[in-house]
């Protein structure tokens, strides 16, 4: 929490407030900027009570790992960091499969999406608003509208027996984010101008080459975006995942719900999961999230 | 610009080929002498005694084990898990489940072999109880093999609560639980009783039928023509709604409403007997200065119980790896190297006593003689469907406390079992 | 209209994605709504008989079918009033220019980042019903106790979807202010400086400049966290578990399909969810192609 250093009379670079007219001009907006920071800060507060609940839990011992004690710290005499060996014991396999599922989904619906978005805003055919429009409600729908006729398609097609992979999940994912991306490097499309393309065309350039020579160069802040959102939506994704996996390769949100064994749930051991399973998502959040604004600036979501 | 779009097909393929490559280990090892066994047992004594079972099991035959466990609180997401695998006609070699009503979709839908014979052929009717088998079984026939007995119907209490407030033995009725839990609530300053999650509601709720219906009585609710609406459910919906009315309600699943007890906030706790173990392998309580216990009230001479079982489903690729399997968990030995680990007794009443201690020790000598009467929450008495549906009157119970709306919920969770 | 020439090769680029989506999401849609049709009532190999609409009936016939959707609609109304109003504010604080903002804007957004499920464990716990535990405790120890006395939070039968949405709007008012602040940073500058040229104050210049060109981020919002709110399963289990209290429709279809194992109940349930998702959907999307269709 490195706001919380900052003093509130700071001074505010590129202030653009009139110069104000009344008399105790001195003093107002200071006493403004105060109470926008305690607001701030108060929110800020608000969004960080449950981190703070799952990082002190997670070092603490079984017995002392009740909500009665949430707000405690660890006591310093038992603090242990034994509940993260283990639950890093318990996690590591699912958490790769995490790895493994989404980086083939996320690419995978990035690069149609980026192909789509570009056919869609600068290389239209009949109709292609029409199926853009299909295309965004498959956005939209519940999951659990296709999830029993899913798991069927992939039992029959014999992806569902022990022994088969991340596949059916990677597939689910791969064509379940095609809309999003679509969406998002279509509008990002359009901001580029068309006489570029124009020009491309002028010279001879086809399709593809137009795409590889002009959009894609361009399309780094686009990626950007579907990366970052995509990878969160299917590091997170709970519902596909259980229908999905299998044994052997279950991703870490299902790992995460597990972690209570049988019968004996170790509150301690949860908290600490529920830390490590958030890990790659948080860091991609804390690290990228400037590029993730300036994303949805750009009109990713402008709709 | 080229090289960026090809950088980027490239990694595509390469993910993709990460993934199908590094997942397809599984199956290709299907030598004739592999049997994968299924559960949900990944923590505490229940990894232990499974494992146990396995290294005897890999020792004495020929056969490897693959253990497909699969964690998940209560065995939802091992469910899960375990009906895609059904569905795909590609069934472990065996998989853990309770005995009883819980397998009947399994059974309907013809994923389950019976083990009739095999009960006849392993003498299985001689040393497993008459009433054990007949709870478990599904028109005369029975599809799963018992390795260890849990029991529902135990009452968990502080005694230096009970003596602070001026009780000098755990209740044996209904009519002094209800006393001693008012004793508790006006004499000190913890909470009469607990309950966590949901299900815990339903769990004191079979406790409560038995102790009101009796054995009979209660095993009767279970048939085709039982009467949800006798004066008899009626008043002992009263006495839930009453003890409930004691209760105060714990975050968590049962771990904290049970702790509670041993940590002296609280009086009682009914849960069912892998609370000992909680007790005192991962609290490390005392077994009679931390917690004691007695079956619960009015229900003394009955085992209210659920069975770990393992089945043999239609379609293993190497069932008698599974037949294998089955001898062992049933055996004689087996039970009594699973269940000191694991925390239940053998189901099988010629076990070993030397080989249980503490509450083990107890139950044992009580399950040798009594009658047993089949738990609905953990699915012996009730299929899922009606489960779910008991299990939805409940909830709404503890919204609107009204036992009327119970017992029609009950009324109408029976008629479409 | 343009020759073939032109326009096929865009087509044969879209063609594959066509392809997935049309049977991976019409397809499916399809093949669920014909399996709520049937009496497949159990799991297995045998299919089942066409029954016409009999589960839909028998569903609206159920009282907890009616109640999960009555948690549903408190769940909706107060998740997406809490989560607009909460991000627009957080919008509104740090539109304009102020140090930290990035740091806030990341600790705004963040829990966004992680899974329901994650949070869910949580919030279990901040919302627990004893009075000396999660928030409840929290109050009480800084003097607040009276403010939560005997609050169970979501255990409450009548407030109890309240509570729930605390932590659903926790989780996405962050994103709604990401969308309103890139609103904001739409409208030009110059726009508002003319607002402030006229006399605006700069309340004013928001009321009468900046909010109504943000109609389409206001809908895009809705859209969005509305979708979000009638799906609503992940958090639900972590934090509520199995309890009737707070079952919503998601979570009855989930109990048909893994514990009653009943799919074609479970799959006249998803057709609901379907459909509710429809109604606010598609007026959205033919709203946004008539608009794109006109101003190309």
């Amino acid at each position: 929490m490195t706001a919380a250093t900052e003093t509130p009379d700071t001074p505010v670079e590129r202030t653009r407030e009139p110069a104000p007219q009344q008399k105790q001009q001195w003093n107002r907006p200071a006493v403004t900027r105060l109470l926008r920071y305690a607001v701030m800060l108060a929110f800020a507060l608000f969004f960080l009570i449950p981190m703070y609940v799952l990082l002190v839990t997670s070092f603490k011992p079984l017995a002392e790992a009740t909500s009665a004690q949430a707000w405690n710290l660890p006591n310093p005499a038992t603090w242990t960091v034994d509940t993260w060996s283990s639950v890093w014991g318990q996690l590591a396999p699912s958490l790769w499969n995490s790895v493994v599922l989404a980086v083939p989904a996320v690419l995978i619906s990035s690069v149609l999406g980026s192909l789509n978005g570009f056919v869609m805003a600068k290389w239209r055919f009949p109709g292609s608003d029409v199926v853009f429009t299909l295309f965004l409600f498959g956005m939209f729908i519940p999951y659990q509208a296709v999830m029993i006729p899913l798991r069927q398609m992939m039992t029959d097609a014999g992806l569902m027996a022990d022994g088969g992979s991340l596949f059916p999940l990677i597939l689910a994912h791969a064509v379940f984010g095609i809309p999003i991306c679509t969406l998002i490097f279509r509008n990002y499309y359009a901001g580029i101008p068309t006489t570029l393309i124009e020009a491309a065309r002028v010279d001879g350039a086809g399709l593809i080459r137009t795409y590889a020579s002009v959009m894609l160069p361009n399309s780094a802040p686009a990626f950007a975006v579907t990366i970052i959102w995509q990878f969160t939506s299917v590091w997170n994704d709970f519902l596909f995942a259980v229908f999905l996996t299998n044994t052997e390769n279950a991703p870490v949100t299902v790992a995460l719900n597990n972690v209570a064994g049988s019968m004996v749930a170790p509150y301690n051991e949860q908290m600490a999961a529920a830390l490590l399973a958030s890990l790659p998502t948080l860091l991609v959040y804390i690290f990228l999230g400037r590029f993730f604004m300036r994303g949805l600036m750009a009109g990713a979501l402008k709709g | 610009m080229r090289a960026g779009w090809k950088a980027v097909g490239a990694a595509a393929l390469a993910g993709v080929l990460m993934a199908t490559g590094c997942s397809g280990g599984g199956g290709g090892d299907d030598a004739g002498k592999k049997v994968e066994i299924f559960s949900w047992w990944t923590g505490g004594g229940e990894e232990a005694g499974l494992n146990a079972l396995i290294e005897k099991f890999e020792k004495d035959t020929d056969y490897t084990v693959e253990n497909a466990a699969v964690a998940g609180g209560s065995g939802t997401n091992a469910q899960a898990k375990l009906q895609a695998r059904l569905e795909a006609q590609d069934p472990p070699e065996s998989f853990q489940g309770h005995a009883g009503k819980e397998l009947q979709e399994n059974i309907e839908a013809g994923y389950l072999e019976p083990l009739t014979d095999f009960y006849k052929d392993e003498g299985l009717n001689d040393v497993l109880p008459k009433e054990l088998t007949e709870q478990s079984s599904t028109d005369g026939e029975v599809y799963s093999v018992p390795v260890g007995v849990h029991r529902s119907n135990v009452l968990w209490f502080n005694p230096k609560v009970l003596e602070e407030a001026g009780i000098e033995k755990p209740p044996e009725t209904t009519e002094d639980f209800i006393k001693a839990l008012k004793a508790v609530k006006d004499e000190t300053d913890a909470a009469p009783i607990t309950l966590g999650v949901q299900w815990t509601a339903d769990h004191l709720l079979e406790n409560v039928l038995l102790a009101e219906l009796g054995q009979e009585g209660y095993q009767a609710l279970w048939q085709e023509d039982a009467d949800w609406d006798s004066p008899e459910v009626t008043k002992a919906l009263e006495d839930f709604e009453e003890i409930s009315g004691y209760a105060e309600t714990k975050g968590g699943d049962w771990q904290e409403a049970a702790q509670a007890v041993v940590d002296g906030d609280a009086a009682f706790n009914v849960m069912g007997d892998w609370a000992a173990g909680y007790f005192v392998n991962d609290l490390k309580k005392k077994d009679g200065e931390d917690f004691g216990y007695v079956a619960y009230p009015d229900t003394d001479g009955t085992y209210l119980w659920l069975a770990d079982t393992f089945t043999l489903p239609v379609g293993a690729k190497n069932s008698e790896g599974t037949m294998e399997w089955l001898k062992l968990v049933s055996s004689k030995e087996g039970q009594d190297l699973f269940n000191p680990i694991k925390g239940s007794i053998p189901a099988r009443t010629d076990a070993d006593p030397e080989k249980y201690d503490g509450y083990l020790k107890w139950a044992l000598g009580e399950w040798s003689d009594a009658k047993l009467a089949g738990s609905y929450w953990h699915g012996v008495s009730a299929t899922n469907r009606q489960k779910d549906s008991i299990d939805n009157a409940v909830g709404n119970f503890l919204s609107d406390k009204d036992p009327d709306a119970l017992q029609k919920g009950l009324v109408e969770a029976a008629k479409n079992p | 209209m343009r020759k073939a020439r032109d326009w096929l090769p865009g087509l044969l680029l879209v063609l594959p994605s066509i392809i997935l989506i049309g049977i991976f999401v019409y397809g499916l849609i399809g093949w669920n709504f014909q399996l709520s049709l049937t009496d497949k009532h159990l799991p297995g190999p045998k299919p089942g008989e066409f029954v016409g609409l009999d589960n839909y009936v028998a569903l609206w016939e159920l009282k907890r079918w009616t109640d999960s959707v009555w948690n549903l609609v408190v769940f909706t109304v107060v998740f997406l009033g809490g989560a607009m109003l909460l991000g627009f504010v957080l919008a509104l604080l740090l539109d304009k220019p102020i140090r930290g903002e990035m740091t806030f804007r990341t600790v705004y957004l963040f829990p966004m980042a992680v899974s329901f499920i994650a949070t869910g464990i949580v919030w279990r716990w901040l919302m627990a019903s004893d009075s000396a535990a999660g928030l409840n405790g929290l109050f009480g120890a800084v003097g607040l106790g009276a403010l939560v006395d005997g609050q169970t939070w979501w255990r409450d039968p009548e407030t109890g979807m309240v509570a729930m949405a605390l932590p659903a709007i926790w989780q996405l008012a962050g994103y709604v202010m990401a969308l309103f602040l890139a609103g904001f940073r739409g409208v030009s500058e110059d726009l508002r400086e003319a607002g402030r040229v006229d006399g605006a104050t700069e309340w004013q210049v928001y009321r009468h400049v900046v909010l109504p060109q943000l109609r389409p981020v206001l809908m895009v919002a809705i859209v969005i966290m509305g979708h979000m709110s009638l799906k609503v399963f992940d958090l639900i289990v972590a934090v509520a578990g199995n309890s009737t209290v707070a079952e919503v429709p998601a979570v009855y279809m989930w109990k048909m399909v893994f514990d009653v194992r009943d799919p074609a109940f479970g799959a006249s349930i998803a057709s609901h969810l379907l459909l509710a998702v429809a109604v606010l959907v598609i007026p959205y999307l033919v709203w946004n192609m008539r608009n794109e269709r006109d101003s190309s």
